[in-house]
């Protein structure tokens, strides 16, 4: 599976070569194929019955993880704020 | 936001599509998603190698805030990692694997459908997709219970763009660079992270 991020160094070395123009048109590329395979994603999940069964128990667990992923994340970006910010103010009062 | 809506809306358009089996092809046997997600990958790279302006602008960053990507990770693995003890079916892994999409929902879930199966890409769908909702509905709370960090933090991968414009006006213009830089870094871990926790069992 590590062969799919080698495949993006590639396209990374190949962009930098041709730095000099302006390959603006990749971003609709790249729209594309997401379209593309979240249109077979849906196919995968609607031909699923376990899935479409399961899928507000799904959606309450992808509710919780995100909950727990946003709580932990601005927790973490409230200590580097008060550590920053906050603490800086005091010592120089 | 429009753009979202359409991405949204074709996966609701295949789900349609597999629950009436309108399609008669079967996807699932076929390696079509897996070319089609190689050829993304290589877009995705030659995008970024294309554009050193981005990483020229990262000069005039505050450079305490150089961290503020790495809480980001941390946080959202802690928060995952706790509360997959809660979640009696789902390992540690897939949990870390789902909260690693960091609101990056299309990446994430092709990445997760591809390795995990299409149950666990669902769960990265909808709660990556919630976590770019949740950002762009509670910014402002966040703001203030927080600090000013709360939203680019709670945004993830979606700061460079779809939730910039809320970021600016709610902890300032004075964070645009950090939350592009925060955006950047945070996308950028996506599919290094995603591939490492769906290696685990």
């Amino acid at each position: 599976m590590f062969i799919i991020i080698g495949i993006m160094f590639a396209g990374m070395l190949l962009g930098f070569l041709l730095r000099k123009q302006r390959l603006s048109w990749i971003h609709k590329v790249i729209t594309v194929f997401i379209w593309l395979l979240l249109f077979l994603l849906g196919i995968d999940v609607g031909s699923n019955q376990e899935i479409i069964n399961g899928l507000h128990t799904i959606g309450l667990e992808a509710v919780i993880l995100t909950l727990a992923a946003v709580l932990g994340s601005v927790t973490a970006a409230w200590a580097l704020w008060y550590m920053v910010y906050k603490r800086n103010r005091r010592s120089e009062a | 936001m429009k753009g979202s809506l359409i991405i949204i809306s074709f996966f609701i358009i295949g789900t349609l599509c597999g629950v009436y089996h309108l399609i008669p092809y079967d996807f699932t046997q076929s390696n079509l998603s897996y070319y089609a997600l190689c050829a993304l990958m290589f877009s995705v790279g030659i995008s970024v190698g294309n554009d050193p302006q981005t990483l020229r602008n990262f000069r005039s960053l505050n450079p305490r805030l150089i961290f503020l990507p790495v809480m980001t990770i941390l946080g959202t693995l802690a928060g995952c990692a706790v509360i997959s003890l809660f979640l009696p079916h789902r390992s540690l892994s897939d949990c870390l694997a789902v909260g690693s999409g960091f609101g990056y929902y299309s990446l994430s879930s092709i990445f997760i459908t591809e390795y995990k199966g299409a149950e666990l890409g669902t769960i990265a769908l909808l709660s990556n997709i919630s976590r770019e909702i949740i950002t762009l509905l509670f910014a402002p709370l966040l703001v203030r219970w927080f600090g000013n960090l709360a939203p680019i933090s709670s945004g993830g991968a979606t700061t460079m763009d779809t939730t910039l414009p809320i970021i600016t006006r709610t902890a300032g213009e004075s964070f645009v660079v950090v939350s592009i830089f925060h955006g950047f870094v945070v996308d950028f871990s996506v599919p290094f992270l995603v591939t490492l926790f769906c290696s685990f069992p």
